[in-house]
């Protein structure tokens, strides 16, 4: 870890939405579980949310799919508990007539004949309204019974769309360009405008240090600031040792191995290897060196979004959930809190 | 587990279609892209149709912009034995397209007016996939080129683009805004004895909440749809049928992590549910380990040598080394895992580039690795 990021600030750490975002394979759902159980270490109590169907909470935690229903997942250190919840925007939608309107029992048959996907069919703004209202219900719920005036949830993590959709999934003022000017439903999303748009939420975003990925998180970052939403912090993902004294990266990378030394240095170890073996040993370094390369260049793009940044290591191993609590733990070495 | 050979594959004059299919950010557009090169080398007249690539992908291929025709591809240094077209899918242009193929010239521009013609067009998930495919029975009726690579979207889940004309012609059906526009008018066909007051109520709900202009325009959208909605589902059938056929090869991407293999066994599945060809699976970005020594020790030969600090250039090496065999196995894993699931599917493996590819050589080395070479 070459540059130390900021780590997580005291404005992020205000924050009680934290959206969690990335490009499609960096980690995302990874980085949300590990946030959310970070988050919740020393007693406190964290909703952990989806919201495309992809049922990604529950294989990282190796659970049941979840229904639409609040259920704990996980217990943090020191007696926190995570909660994990996926939003489907038809339950959302029913529970949200229901909320208004007394449907009775037909709610299930306008499912069952499609007229509650059609309804979300007709104007797409209106899924993105009911997935992020159903968010902040959440974020503002209150507890009076038992902890008086307090919130419910700590804190709520979003597993949230993609980059290339984050910006149209948390623009609710777009989205609603579709719908009636009129209304309850106009009340909640000016509700859920401002609860976005205001310092109870952090965009964070997950990258891995490659090229792709990075250019999407800058331009993300730039959407996010285009309408007028807060990013949170830069979540480096799947970090990996530099092997190579940093003076040898450059050579190396250009394909200049000094295999004699190798040689004599694998000697003095008691390796005595094949010509094709060593080959491959100087072949292997020689990628690694362009990896850690190209990696270096990404940190310095990175560094020009001036974001608070901190990195989570990779896991060799694949991620399981003891995994996840190794991440949680590295996340709250480096602030989070 | 057999080797998926792609040559093989490619050089059958009877394979016409390749579709290339998985999860996102596993390499689809590049493994098309890939293989389009190499089939063209190798003597056939192929057409790539992308999705979305990477500028500079695209631009390996001369592409500089969305056109919704096929072009040559005419870069330095490519003179195939075969052809190669290629194209980027403009999703609107090709949905104008259908219309004003469909329905007659005042109609179409009725259609194409509608403010919800606009949402459907552009903002519908679903819509890139349905154009996707669209265009593919568009290519494949052209009948200019003996092969087609076929991209597929970059969507949530691998199977949404089969899904996609189902869930298109649902939204695009006349019953249920129907219903929604005039339910006492609809009743006829006894929904509202099923449901009763409680469709009135959701109905109404609907309405105040989406407003009654997104509803009117949406029924006059549905009903100017309607005289073409046969054409339509009829393109979807042919499409289908297409891909059914045996003259179309499946392949599934995948990288070495769980979600993107788990996406592909679910992939996999579905394709022999609906008998469609499966020709292998193609394991992207894989680490395979290029020297015979193993981790252990490796590693204990790193510890004795940075005890006696004498050859830190060869204790990296050897630490780098173990890291290495130590992803190999995970990846081994992984793939072993799926294959159990799956004994009868094909597999080849494309080790990861160090830098990411974005120019002819690069494709061509893909190529080499996806024949096995």
């Amino acid at each position: 870890m070459t540059t130390p990021g900021v780590g997580w600030t005291e404005h992020i750490a205000r924050a009680r939405l934290h959206v969690v975002t990335g490009k499609g394979g960096t980690g995302k759902t990874t980085v949300a579980g590990a946030l959310a159980l970070a988050l919740a270490t020393g007693g406190r109590r964290v909703l952990l949310v989806e919201v495309e169907g992809r049922q990604g909470i529950a294989q990282l935690f190796d659970t049941q799919p979840l229904p639409y229903a609040e259920l704990r997942i996980a217990s943090a250190p020191g007696g926190g508990e995570v909660r994990a919840l996926h939003v489907d925007a038809e339950a959302a939608l029913l529970e949200y007539f229901s909320m208004f309107y007394n449907l009775g029992f037909a709610g299930r048959t306008l499912r069952r004949m499609g007229a509650i996907e059609f309804a979300t069919t007709l104007a797409p703004g209106l899924r993105d309204v009911l997935l992020t209202g159903k968010v902040k219900e959440c974020v503002g719920r209150t507890d009076s019974a038992q902890r008086a005036g307090r919130y419910y949830y700590d804190a709520v993590v979003l597993d949230a769309p993609p980059t290339g959709r984050i910006v149209k999934f948390l623009d609710v003022t777009r989205a609603m360009v579709d719908l009636a000017k009129v209304g309850p439903i106009k009340g909640q999303s000016e509700g859920v405008v401002r609860l976005l748009h205001s310092g109870d939420t952090a965009v964070h975003l997950v990258t891995v240090l490659e090229e792709m990925p990075i250019r999407e998180t800058i331009d993300a970052v730039g959407e996010l600031d285009g309408a007028e939403l807060r990013p949170g912090a830069v979540i480096v993902n799947r970090v990996r040792p530099p092997r190579l004294p940093a003076r040898s990266v450059t050579s190396a990378a250009d394909g200049r191995v000094d295999a004699s030394r190798v040689r004599a240095g694998l000697a003095a170890a008691g390796l005595d290897l094949a010509p094709d073996d060593l080959e491959g040993l100087v072949a292997e370094t020689v990628e690694h060196a362009i990896r850690v390369q190209a990696e270096r260049s990404a940190r310095e793009q990175l560094a020009e979004l001036d974001l608070p940044t901190v990195e989570l290591p990779e896991s060799t191993d694949g991620v399981d959930i003891a995994a996840l609590y190794e991440f949680a733990e590295a996340l709250i070495d480096q602030g989070v809190r | 587990m057999s080797a998926l050979d792609v040559d093989r594959l490619i050089d059958d004059p009877d394979t016409h279609v390749i579709v290339c299919c998985g999860s996102g950010g596993v390499g689809k557009t590049t493994t098309a892209a890939a293989i389009a090169v190499r089939a063209a080398e190798r003597g056939r007249k192929t057409v790539v149709l992308t999705i979305d690539p990477a500028r500079r992908l695209a631009q390996s291929l001369g592409l500089r912009s969305l056109g919704n025709t096929p072009k040559q591809v005419d870069v330095d240094g490519f003179e195939p034995a075969g052809e190669l077209s290629a194209m980027m899918l403009d999703m609107r242009r090709t949905f104008d397209d259908m219309v004003l193929a469909h329905a007659g010239e005042e109609r179409a521009k009725e259609v194409l007016a509608n403010p919800f013609y606009k949402t459907i067009s552009t903002s519908f998930s679903g819509t890139q996939e349905y154009m996707a495919m669209e265009k593919l029975g568009q290519l494949a009726a052209e009948g200019r080129w003996d092969l087609i690579v076929v991209d597929t979207p970059p969507s949530r889940s691998a199977l949404d683009f089969l899904d996609a004309p189902q869930r298109m012609s649902s939204a695009l059906d006349g019953r249920m805004i129907k219903l929604l526009t005039g339910p006492a008018r609809a009743g006829g066909w006894g929904v509202r004895k099923v449901v009763g007051a409680g469709f009135m109520l959701f109905a109404r709900a609907v309405s105040t909440i989406v407003g009654g202009q997104l509803l009117a325009d949406a029924s006059a959208f549905v009903q100017a749809f309607d005289g073409m909605f046969g054409g339509f589902r009829e393109r979807a059938r042919r499409t289908y049928e297409l891909l059914r056929s045996g003259g179309t090869a499946f392949l599934v991407i995948a990288a070495p992590e769980p979600d993107a293999l788990r996406e592909a066994s679910y992939f996999v599945e579905r394709l022999s549910a609906e008998s469609m060809p499966l020709a292998g699976l193609v394991v992207n970005r894989t680490h395979p380990v290029l020297a015979a020594l193993s981790g252990p020790s490796a590693l204990a030969a790193a510890d004795r040598l940075e005890k006696s600090g004498d050859a830190p250039l060869a204790a990296a090496v050897l630490r780098l080394h173990a890291d290495r065999v130590a992803v190999a196995q995970r990846e081994r894993r992984l793939v072993a895992r799926f294959t159990k699931a799956h004994p009868g599917v094909s597999v080849v493996r494309v080790p990861a580039m160090p830098s990411d590819v974005h120019d002819l050589a690069g494709l061509r080395g893909i190529g080499e690795k996806l024949s096995g070479a």
